[in-house]
Formats: C-alpha cells, structure tokens, sequence
C-alpha cells in the first residue's frame, strides 16, 4: 500500500497562524488539542483520491510539510528552512485573519520558497522585492487559507474578506477562510471541501499529467522536462 | 519665571525620548508582529523617555546648566514617576497579559491581575530583608525603601549582563574560537535529516492508509483514552491483523520528529557558524577579532579587581577623574584649571558610559526578544523588557555616581535619599565576579561539547 504516487505540498506561514492544526484537521480530520511551537518541519500525510467519482479515480499520498519559523529569521535558519523547498509540487499559504503583518509576510514567504528553486535554474528574478508578473506566469499551484475566522466580529467580517480576496488575486490563487478549531468547516461537500480538493487535483495533474505537455507559455518549466530544455537555463 | 523655562526645556527633551522609543520599538522590536494594543507601545516608550531623562539631568548637574532648584524639583518628579510606573503599572499588566493569555482564566481577568499583583508586591518587599541597604531612621512607605529594593534588582541585572558580557565578547569577536565547519559536514547533516523526515513520512503513510482502511470498513477509530479506553482496545483487536499497530508506531514517529527537530537545529549552528567564519576573514572581521584580543585584557582585568575589592573590602573612594588630575598634577607636574577640566572630563566620560549603556541594552534587548518572542507572547515579553530597562536605568544611576567628582555627587546623594551606595558596589562587584567565572565556564563546556558531536573525520 506504499507504493502509491506520491506528491509534496508545503504549508508556508508566520508562527502562531496555525498551520500545525490546519495540517492536523487537513490529515487526521480531527482538530489539534495542543497546538505547540514548531521546531523545523513537521510533515503528515494525506490520502487523495485524484478525480474522484470518474472512470479514472486514482489514490495519491500527499505529504503536507509544515516548515516552522518567520521571515525574519536569521539567514543560517534561512539556509536551514531552504532544504525542504526541493522538489516541491505546490504550496499552500496561510495567514491568520486577525493579523494583518500575517497576510503581508505571504509575498516574503512566496518569494523566499519560490526563490529557492529559481536560484538553481538561474532563472533571472528582479532585485528580490515581490513582482506581480512572476506570479501571473508561476506554473506552482498555490493554495491561500486565512484562519482564525471565529474571532472576526461580525461587523468588520466583510472588509477582511475584500482584503483577503485581493491578497489570493495577487498570488494567482484560490483562497479559503476558516476556523482550525471547527472541523465543519471542512466537512465533505462543504464549498470549501471542495475546493481542496480541486486544488490537490490540480497539484496532482502538474506533477503527474502534464509531464510532456507544451502549452506552457513564456515561464519555462524547469523540474519536469529532461535534457532538451536545460541548455537554455544555464547561462 | 525662570523654572517654567526650565520645565519647558525638560519637557520638550522628554517628548523627544518619547519618540524615540516609540520609533524603536515599532521598527525593530516589533516589525514582524502587528501591535493590537497600543498600552504596550506606550507604556515601553514612557519607560524609556522617563529614563533617558533622568541621564539628562545629571548631564545638566555636571555642566550647571537650568536652575539648581528646578533641577531638584525634576529630579524628585522623574524619580516619583519612574518608580510609579516600574513597581504599579508594568508588572500589574505583566500580569494582566500572562491571563489573557490563558483561556481558561478570560473571564475572570482583572481581578486575578491584581491578585498577581499583591503577590508581586509581597515578594519585591521582601526582597528588601537580607540586604542591609537602609538606615532604620526611614519611614515605611518613603522613596529610599522602595528605589533601596529597585536598586538591589537593578544592580544585580547590570552585573549579571556586565559578567556575561564581559566574557561574550572576545568570545564572539575572537576567530581562535571558531570551529571549523566544511560545507561537506552541513550536506552530510543536511542529508541525515531529509532521511529521517523520510523515514517519518513513510511512517505517517502507513497510518494514514490504516485510518482510511478502517473509515472504509465503518469503524470510527479513536484514540483509546483513559484506563478502559486502552483496555477496550487492547481486547477488540482486529483479529488477523493486517492492522498495524497504531499506537506503536506513533511513538516511533514521535521519537523521529524529536530527532529531526534536533537535527535541524544542529544544521541551523553548523550554517551559522560557517557564516562567522566567512565574516571574519573580512576586513571588518580582522578588526574585530583584533579588539576581541583588546577586550579579553580588559575582562581579565576586570574579574582581577572585582576580586580584590572584595577580598581586601575596599570601594574606590575618589573617581577616575579626580584621580588622573592628581596624577598629573603631581607626577606630571603639569598645572592646569582643575575645576575647568574636571567639568568637561567629567562630562565627556559620564557621556560616554551613559550612551555606550543605554546602546548595549538596546542591543542586548532586540536580540533577546527575536530569539524568545512569538506572536502570543510578544506583549509580555515587551512589558518585561521595559521593566528590565527601567530597573537597570535607575540602578545606573546609582553606580554612575561613583564615577563623578564629589561636588555633582551631592544632588544623586539628595534626591535618592540616605542609601547605603557602598553597599551596591559591593554587591556589583559580586555578582559581577560569580556572573563572569559561571559564564567562563558555561562557554567552556559549550565550546567543548560541540566539535565532538557532527566533525566529519
């Protein structure tokens, strides 16, 4: 039973977000009774039916790697962190509502796994500084979640979701708003559940499906295709 | 008409230590974190302006500037306020935050706040018992007995940061120090611990199956918890298991991410390092491995005299300018102003300690709060640092008098009261002496610990 495909997915985020316990509802369906710091990477595993209900349903590990620490970090932790960027298939954002710096911090965070695999296809990248074009030509599938959505008051409920909607329009994204404490936020067939599910599918189909598949514009596609490409990446 | 304008000139210099503190901590305290109460904020950079202040006057002490008894009336409002804020309200919303914290204890927050605070309270009081610091001549609620305990708080801070300091120094800035680290010892650790997280991940891969498995087959799993809970499980096993044993292998799983997070961390030392020791082969840092050389003397020097102060029970009795006059003076047989030069002397090198002071506990003070701080505990952390900061003010305060002539002694001698100075140097010389010689030896087992641990042979 292990030798199912397998696809690798990183959840990036400030600490105190509560990516520990979305990672633990996302896997264990079942909500995280002490959330504590974490140290370096945690990872848990999810099973994914790819396509489910069609002829071609297909089941997929997932792995969810929860890389602990903040974008201030000194640069060793840096380096340190930049060892789980490898081969990574898609990455999921969280930020946490109540905290605007939180949903700010996204882009470094973006930038600094995105960065990561760019540095070593030498693809050129403007001075570091975010670039809304490098995100409208990104081919990695990204994910925004916002939790802690029960401590929203009411009233102030619909300018955070404006601004939360912009901030997933600036990554090219789908976003979701939910509370890591509620499993029904993620009950099966809920909107959200849904869209989860359509965002492994894709991640799945990035990896898997379009192996050899040119209708990739502009951005080149550095970890799937072979030899032929890599002549133009090196300078 | 003369001591409104005197006011006025403190007030507007403490408007601007104000913003300055409040600039400090928005840009660099907190710049990853998002301030949601402001209380904080103002009440760190009210510490700050009113400690600043009081540097102030003794700078104004020393070169006559603002009337004599203007001075003193600031003095005297400065210390009131200080002591206000350092003894009620810092630790009360210490307090109050370390419960809002807590959310069992929501509801009930102000009143257990305060009860904190009565405990507080208690203990500070106490504090005051074992030390001979007051004559008994002194009532109980006045100003000496409540700046003697500051006092006796604040100096041992400021020998405690002084010995490890000290010591830190030429440990950081001196290269011999350095461990070798080669970039084939961090891929080797790198590689050890992308294979533990593997390891893990298979791991986590089988018991993800075994839920879904079981989900499928109409079981609910939960975890067995309680007494009956393992007994009832133990028994209703799966008959021939193709089950694995969940619990066993979440106790392996357990025993690698342990291993990962300490693998980690090891990696984030071995970069750090390797980052040093590029550095040090810059021209920046040649020159600080050179004054690394300069201030090992010096520390030797110092923990030398801390030594035989307190083995021969003497406190210097003139200060350092007074003395360096008399020697020229009367070796050099140089004639000079002494009043004249004495004021500048003094001046510059009262100056100098104060803003060299006043920068390392910035310093020291930022990098303890990125290394210790998260989004939850940010507030508290801020809360007491600002009392940390207050406390070691005033205690400079004290100890700086040491450093003056006898004739700007005398308003530090008036506005604090009869204290028995003496007494603190001592203590600083004590704790300084025990703070260094630990620290000596702490660095020492960390420093051996370490190379045996991940040297590639």
């Amino acid at each position: 039973m292990a030798s199912l495909d397998r696809v690798k997915v990183l959840v990036l985020g400030d600490s105190g977000v509560g990516k520990s316990s979305l990672v633990h509802l996302l896997c264990q369906n079942q909500v995280l009774g002490n959330p504590s710091w974490t140290v370096g990477c945690s990872v848990d595993v999810r099973v994914h039916d790819y396509k489910e209900g069609t002829p071609e349903e297909k089941t997929y590990y997932i792995e969810l790697w929860d890389v602990g620490g903040s974008v201030g970090s000194a640069s060793s932790v840096k380096s340190t962190r930049a060892v789980f960027y490898n081969s990574v298939n898609g990455i999921i954002l969280v930020h946490d509502l109540t905290n605007k710096k939180s949903s700010q911090n996204l882009y470094r965070w973006s930038m600094e796994a995105l960065n990561r695999d760019l540095v070593l296809t030498r693809v050129l990248v403007t001075n570091g500084d975010y670039d809304r074009e490098q995100f409208a030509d990104n081919q990695m599938p990204l994910l925004v979640i916002g939790t802690k959505l029960d401590q929203i008051h009411e009233t102030k409920r619909h300018e955070v979701l404006t601004r939360t909607a912009f901030l997933a329009e600036d990554f090219n994204a789908e976003e979701i708003n939910l509370d890591c404490t509620n499993p029904r936020y993620l009950a099966a067939g809920s909107s959200n559940a849904v869209k989860i599910s359509r965002f492994f599918d894709k991640v799945i189909e990035k990896r898997y499906f379009l192996r050899d598949s040119n209708q990739i514009p502009g951005f080149p596609d550095r970890k799937r295709f072979g030899g032929t490409l890599k002549s133009l990446h090196y300078d | 008409m003369s001591f409104l304008i005197d006011s006025s000139i403190v007030i507007t210099s403490q408007i601007l230590f104000f913003g300055f503190g409040w600039l400090f901590f928005m840009r660099q305290l907190f710049k990853d974190y998002e301030v949601r109460q402001y209380a904080v904020q103002v009440i760190f950079s009210v510490t700050f302006a009113f400690s600043c202040t009081m540097f102030e006057l003794i700078i104004f002490e020393i070169l006559g500037v603002l009337n004599s008894s203007s001075r003193y009336f600031h003095w005297k409002m400065n210390l009131c306020v200080i002591l206000l804020i350092l003894i009620f309200m810092v630790p009360f919303y210490i307090g109050y935050f370390v419960v809002s914290n807590i959310r069992l204890l929501h509801k009930q927050r102000l009143p257990i706040s305060c009860l904190l605070w009565l405990t507080f309270m208690y203990f500070f009081w106490k504090l005051g018992d074992p030390f001979p610091i007051l004559s008994p001549k002194h009532g109980i609620l006045s100003i000496e007995q409540l700046i003697s305990r500051v006092g006796v708080i604040g100096v041992t801070l400021m020998a405690l940061l002084s010995g490890f300091g000290a010591v830190n120094c030429p440990y950081t800035y001196m290269s011999y120090f350095l461990r070798n680290v080669t970039d084939t010892d961090i891929l080797a650790l790198e590689r050890r611990l992308l294979q533990t997280m593997d390891v893990i991940i298979s791991k986590k891969k089988r018991m993800a199956m075994a839920r879904r498995t079981m989900f499928q087959r109409g079981e609910v799993h939960n975890k067995p918890s309680g007494f009956w809970g393992i007994l009832k499980s133990v028994t209703t096993s799966a008959p021939g298991s193709e089950m694995p044993d969940l619990t066993l292998i979440q106790q392996e799983v357990d025993a690698l991410e342990e291993l990962s997070r300490q693998l980690f961390l090891e990696t984030a030392d071995l970069y750090a390092t390797k980052e040093r020791i590029e550095y040090s082969k810059t021209f920046k840092g040649k020159y600080f491995n050179f004054l690394g050389y300069f201030f090992s003397i010096y520390c030797v020097w110092k923990i030398f005299m801390a030594t035989i102060n307190i083995v021969f029970d003497r406190v210097g009795k003139t200060d350092p300018v007074t003395r360096g006059i008399e020697i020229t003076v009367n070796y050099l047989g140089i004639q000079f102003d002494v009043k004249f030069w004495s004021q500048h002397i003094s001046f510059i090198l009262v100056g100098i300690i104060i803003v060299t002071s006043i920068r390392g506990l910035l310093i020291t003070l930022t990098k303890f709060f990125y290394a210790i701080s998260s989004s939850k505990s940010s507030n508290v952390i801020v809360l007491l640092l600002a009392q940390i900061m207050g406390m070691y003010f005033v205690s400079s305060v004290l100890l700086i008098r040491m450093s003056m002539p006898l004739e700007y002694r005398t308003i530090i001698t008036e506005v604090l009261g009869e204290l028995q100075f003496n007494f603190y140097h001592r203590w600083f010389d004590v704790i300084f002496l025990v703070s260094a010689l630990s620290s000596i030896l702490f660095l020492y087992l960390a420093h051996k610990q370490a190379p045996e641990k991940h040297m590639a042979p």
